[in-house]
């Protein structure tokens, strides 16, 4: 209930007409999907690209991670997860403000290293389409590792061990035994990131600049600017979800996870 | 839990095959599917406002005269922007002893947009929205509120301080000819800000904002009234008066200098801390901003008065339609133009006062020469000769088609 009323209700003001003065009608109009895929397509790509490269980075960093504290961590491995997890006692909207004071140009670390003459004069970070990426990609991180993390953990260690006795080498052990057992947990960790990632406003916003504007921020913009604009907004907020629905479905299949219920 | 008192619904649910809670959802969707697709999407809508609902007819003054105050009412105002000492509001408390009525005072207001879309709902209803006075700027929601007749007239009758002590900057303004529907809270500019550590050079125009010395160090703000007004000041039109052709050539200006990568950002509030940075060294700004900051540690930074002159903007103080306490707000609004009143509420929040008489008293008895002497607090003659007004719009289609000219260049 909590996801289909909302769902439908966005559904109808999307195929609405009017503006905020004469007041909105139900005309099943599709104009505002034209309109909203004309005007607003370049964010729409940009925000894919950026999920797209997020998902990726935090599945190429978390692994490790997550395998290290599977594999390795022994007693210590609430204490890593707790350490994994610390970040979230801290709002994520504070989180990036304070990473927008520690990249800024004249901040902590761009000075330093202006001043050792490792960067070219007028090199910044912020405002560039890679201080986005990497602020959601830290923000994604934990929920990329806790699925995989979960998924490694459960993996029967006699199997690598029978593995390693049918002269398997380590990385045949890895890529045939491992991996394939982790599937679930790399499918998990992909929804994980690489939804909340294309629907991000806040990163692009304090970390951004003129050219990196996510179609998130366009949403907010729409719905609570002063346009008021709800149809358009809701329209967005629906080529958004259909699309990463369509797209999911079609990468689950092809992953051919169907016990993807037990991470989320 | 007893065994031969088991629940004969639990036992059911024990043994028969349960729903799973996919399959729950997937029910649950057809079920409301079916039904919204022909009724409950009908009723969806969001219908308009009511065309000035009457406004002119309704007589005001038996309104008025029939109103008794009720000791207390709701205000909602900017964060940061009345006189506060250890969590108390001193002028407020003084407000409580001299009339014996509390103010509810709450920092709600976070934009003028996102307010008035609080308020909007109940405002359409016919509803009571809460709150009894709210300050917002003048611009396109204000204009709305007026528009819609959303707002209750004040009592001129009650208004004897405004009568003698409000500046002539605020008195009759554009946006609200006669100061029929609001009083000024506090007024502000906005014109260039510019960080002396980065910025050596003379700085005299808008046009300085397109100088590619400057590339990538240029903050602008997301606000396109903002932005759209300066472009036109720049082209020599004043804004009151542009057309859309005006605004046309001034937002391919704009246009050309983000595409010339001269903006590092559009920014909200957060623009002040880009500038003290250095994340940005020249941009607009916000005359009691800069005050502010170069107060509280960055003298580096410098409030600048082009050629092109400054614009003027009002945070102004109204009722809404159907308020609870609009005697008591109404007492209010008057109270704070006292100078003694205005001189207290200025000397902290460093904004233009609507109250020219609270200079002296801010400077002979709260001995503040700083602010008194400040001409972004008290502007003079020359400063004055200078502003500009916004432009007002004239209906949804007048505003709609200035955000479809500028808003593209903030996205």
């Amino acid at each position: 209930m909590l996801f289909v009323i909302p769902f439908f209700t966005m559904a109808s003001v999307s195929l609405q007409t009017g503006n905020i003065d004469i007041g909105f009608r139900q005309t099943f109009h599709l104009a505002e999907y034209a309109q909203g895929l004309g005007q607003y397509h370049t964010p729409l790509i940009r925000s894919l690209e950026y999920a797209t490269v997020v998902t990726i980075a935090t599945l190429i960093v978390g692994y490790p991670v997550a395998y290290w504290i599977a594999f390795y961590a022994g007693t210590r491995k609430n204490m890593y997860l707790l350490l994994l997890l610390l970040p979230f006692f801290v709002s994520f909207v504070i989180r990036s403000l304070a990473w927008s004071f520690v990249l800024s140009d004249e901040g902590i670390v761009l000075s330093t290293l202006r001043s050792w003459h490792l960067l070219p004069a007028g090199f910044h970070i912020l405002a560039t389409p890679w201080a986005v990426m990497a602020g959601i990609a830290y923000n994604a991180l934990p929920f990329t590792v806790l699925p995989l993390f979960v998924s490694l953990e459960k993996i029967d260690k006699r199997v690598v061990e029978a593995a390693g006795d049918l002269y398997a080498d380590r990385r045949a052990v890895f890529l045939k035994v491992i991996l394939p057992n982790t599937a679930p947990g790399i499918f998990a960790a992909f929804l994980l990131t690489f939804i909340p990632s294309a629907g991000d406003y806040v990163n692009a916003a304090i970390l951004g600049g003129t050219s990196t504007t996510m179609i998130g921020t366009k949403i907010q913009d729409l719905f609570l600017g002063r346009t008021f604009d709800y149809p358009m907004a809701s329209a967005l907020s629906m080529v958004l979800m259909v699309g990463l629905l369509v797209g999911i479905t079609a990468y689950a299949r092809v992953l051919g996870t169907d016990s993807l219920g037990e991470y989320v | 839990m007893a065994n031969e008192h088991l629940d004969p619904a639990l036992i059911r649910g024990l043994t028969q095959p349960r729903l799973s809670r996919r399959d729950v959802l997937k029910y649950a969707g057809l079920g409301v599917g079916a039904i919204s697709l022909s009724s409950v999407l009908a009723a969806c809508g969001v219908s308009g406002a009511p065309k000035a609902t009457g406004q002119s007819e309704k007589d005001w003054s038996a309104f008025w005269s029939s109103q008794k105050t009720h000791g207390e009412f709701n205000f909602a105002n900017w964060p940061y922007y009345i006189d506060t000492k250890k969590g108390t509001h001193p002028t407020l408390d003084q407000f409580k002893a001299d009339t014996d009525i509390t103010v509810n005072y709450k920092p709600s207001v976070q934009g003028n947009a996102s307010f008035f879309a609080t308020l909007r709902p109940s405002l359409q209803a016919g509803q009571d929205t809460g709150w009894d006075l709210f300050v917002i700027t003048n611009g396109a929601e204000l204009t709305r509120l007026i528009e819609f007749g959303w707002l209750t007239p004040l009592d001129h009758t009650r208004m004897p301080n405004f009568t003698k002590y409000a500046s002539d900057l605020v008195k009759d303004p554009v946006y609200d000819p006669g100061n029929k529907y609001t009083a000024a809270w506090q007024s502000g500019f906005t014109g260039i800000v510019v960080n002396r550590k980065y910025v050596h050079q003379d700085i005299t125009s808008y046009g300085d904002l397109w100088n590619p010395d400057f590339k990538g160090k240029v903050g602008m703000m997301d606000d396109n009234t903002e932005i759209g007004s300066i472009s036109l000041l720049l082209d020599g039109v004043d804004p009151v008066t542009s057309t859309p052709a005006d605004w046309t050539k001034a937002a391919a200006r704009l246009q050309d200098q983000k595409d010339a990568g001269l903006v590092r950002n559009y920014y909200d509030q957060s623009y002040i801390s880009a500038i003290e940075n250095g994340d940005t060294w020249i941009g607009l700004g916000w005359s009691g901003d800069v005050f502010q900051a170069t107060q509280i540690g960055y003298p580096e930074l410098e409030f600048i008065v082009p050629d092109e002159g400054i614009m003027f903007w009002t945070d102004a103080m109204m009722i809404p339609l159907g308020a609870k306490n609009p005697l008591d707000a109404m007492t209010y609004v008057d109270y704070v133009f006292q100078p003694e009143v205005a001189a207290e509420i200025a000397d902290w929040v460093w904004y233009v006062t609507p109250v020219p008489e609270a200079q002296p008293i801010i400077l002979n008895e709260l001995k503040d020469p700083t602010v008194a002497k400040s001409t972004l607090v008290f502007p003079d003659a020359a400063f004055q000769a200078q502003s500009h007004g916004y432009y007002t719009y004239k209906n949804f289609d007048d505003e709609k088609l200035w955000n479809d000219t500028f808003q593209p260049i903030i996205g």
